[in-house]
């Protein structure tokens, strides 16, 4: 059993048996992932790509063997359209800078859905506020899923880019990117997708989607923290400017001009997070081991259990309730707040989430002010999700 | 009794609890003790925004006594605003800003006004403060 990988499971929380509900957040590694990060400290650390000597040999060998894996996972056509970022937020950021750069002037438009993490929302604000660019959303309906045919409607002359969430991290849908994507291309216009809540639970793959972008953090596929993924066609990685400058990222520098190192090393300044791109390497390996196929299939079982226990509840609400979901979960509780719920639940070993999980434009679609979240992981269990639901039932008691 | 008394007496109420439940029920049971706010009090000034939970403080100064009365959207925090309000209410602004608020860390609940929960206690109990420190300076003012 794939639980017993993750040691971090295995501990008392308040004297009771931790169940880990909150791995939209971020997720556990399990002890191969921690092994390599070790292994890495231990015995082979040193800069990459800079020294002649053995030790640096190993590990540049070990972080393009890692650029690889991820190529290979995400099917991109060639290694050099992965960039390591520091996350799917560094990603956004990066892009938004770079193209906004390259392609955005006054007037322009930008994209985006109303169920986007501010992560998704923010860069894209702060660029065109920069270029005097507008932001234009996609809404959403009741069920949380989007209004294609809005969607469709938002598009002019002016649009020039499309950034969305592959999976809400709030409501749990999973966007029709692949429809979404052929429509903007349809109008001549990329798209940045935003898989950091998707890389975990589905198959992704960058050529069948045809998306020009695809973002998404390690630490939330089983990973370490600090370690992301940007993924760009390579036709546009070589038309933007790099977003950092500095070390590795350049060819010749001179004070008169300096010209800049070819892909993918023009988007990577300065020391890189190899202990950590390796560390997500092991991850994705650890994933295919294991079987994503078998993992896939779990889940979707696990959240079918889940959904139909958390609906036999009275009194919960759940917000966003599309068919084609995974295992996250919003909801509320007969009106008690979220952070009651929250700070009771833990006290039974219990982590969820609350709060607005960083997309208030959801919660003021639904007009609450937080919901309590709980998101599913492969290593959770069917007695698990009864626990959280006797624990649900008790904090009603409570506030009753 | 004085400030510390209050102190004491709260936490020998919270040592007959060994179980968490037990004692998020008694803190449940205090929110319900905390006297009515003014909702015309409820004002965007008087409003300390965590991104969890809401508190709204309102300080009044009555005969060299700062008065405070406290609401929360959250009953958990409400409960715990309400023990703040027993211990710091009703005090001059010498004993609030010399307070040393230990029965927090005692009764287990230190947690809830780290930096880290973003519940909006702290920041009441820096209000609070801050008012003492205030209406201290506004009575100098008028005795000088």
């Amino acid at each position: 059993m794939i639980r017993e990988d993750f040691p971090v499971l295995k501990q008392l929380v308040y004297g009771k048996p931790l169940v880990y509900f909150d791995n939209g957040a971020t997720t556990q590694k399990p002890m191969q992932v921690i092994d390599t990060i070790n292994r890495m400290l231990l015995q082979m650390n040193s800069n990459i790509h800079r020294g002649v000597h053995f030790l640096s040999e190993q590990s540049s060998e070990l972080y393009e063997n890692a650029r690889r894996t991820i190529q290979d996972f995400i099917h991109a056509d060639l290694s050099q359209e992965v960039i390591f970022t520091s996350g799917a937020t560094g990603s956004i950021n990066a892009i938004a800078f770079s193209f906004g750069e390259r392609y955005v002037q006054e007037g322009d438009e930008v994209i985006v859905s109303e169920m986007e993490h501010h992560a998704n929302i923010v860069p894209w604000q702060v660029m065109c506020g920069r270029k005097r660019a507008k932001l234009k959303v996609i809404p959403f309906n009741e069920t949380g899923e989007l209004d294609m045919d809005a969607y469709r409607n938002l598009f002019s002359q002016k649009t020039k880019i499309v950034a969305i969430a592959h999976i809400s991290n709030t409501l749990g849908t999973i966007n029709p990117v692949k429809e979404i994507i052929q429509i903007a291309h349809a109008h001549g216009v990329p798209v940045l997708v935003d898989g950091a809540q998707a890389i975990q639970h589905v198959d992704v793959d960058v050529q069948d989607l045809d998306c020009d972008f695809y973002v998404f953090s390690g630490h939330k596929i089983y990973g370490p923290t600090g370690i992301g993924v940007l993924y760009g066609k390579s036709k546009w990685l070589y038309e933007i400017p790099p977003y950092q400058g500095g070390g590795d990222m350049v060819d010749c520098v001179k004070f008169e001009k300096t010209t800049y190192n070819d892909l993918p090393f023009k988007f990577e300044a300065g020391t890189t997070n190899y202990i950590g791109a390796i560390g997500l390497a092991s991850a994705v390996d650890y994933i295919r081991t294991t079987g994503f196929d078998g993992i896939q299939a779990y889940e979707e079982n696990l959240k079918e259990y889940a959904l139909q226990r958390l609906q036999s509840i009275p009194g919960l609400t759940i917000y966003g309730t599309s068919r084609h979901r995974i295992g996250i979960f919003s909801f509320l509780l007969n009106g008690i707040h979220p952070y009651d719920a929250g700070m009771l639940l833990d006290k039974m070993g219990i982590a969820v989430r609350t709060g607005t999980h960083c997309t208030q434009p959801v919660m003021d679609h639904f007009d609450v002010d937080g919901t309590v979240r709980a998101s599913l992981a492969m290593y959770n269990t069917k007695e698990e999700v009864d626990i959280f639901c006797a624990g649900l039932e008790r904090v009603k008691k409570m506030f009753s | 009794m004085t400030l510390n008394e209050v102190q004491e007496k709260i936490i020998e109420e919270f040592s007959i609890f060994d179980d968490w439940m037990d004692k998020y029920n008694y803190i449940i049971e205090l929110s319900k003790d905390l006297a009515p706010f003014n909702e015309a009090n409820k004002t965007k000034q008087n409003l300390i925004n965590g991104c969890q939970s809401r508190v709204w403080l309102n300080a009044e100064f009555v005969e060299g006594k700062v008065v405070f009365t406290a609401d929360s959207d959250a009953i958990i925090t409400k409960g715990i605003v309400s023990m703040l309000i027993q211990v710091l209410s009703n005090r001059t602004p010498q004993e609030i800003k010399d307070a040393d608020l230990y029965f927090i860390d005692r009764i287990g609940l230190k947690q809830n006004l780290s930096p880290t929960r973003s519940n909006g206690l702290l920041s009441m109990v820096k209000q609070m403060r801050l008012y003492a420190i205030a209406y201290e300076a506004k009575m100098n003012q008028k005795t000088e």
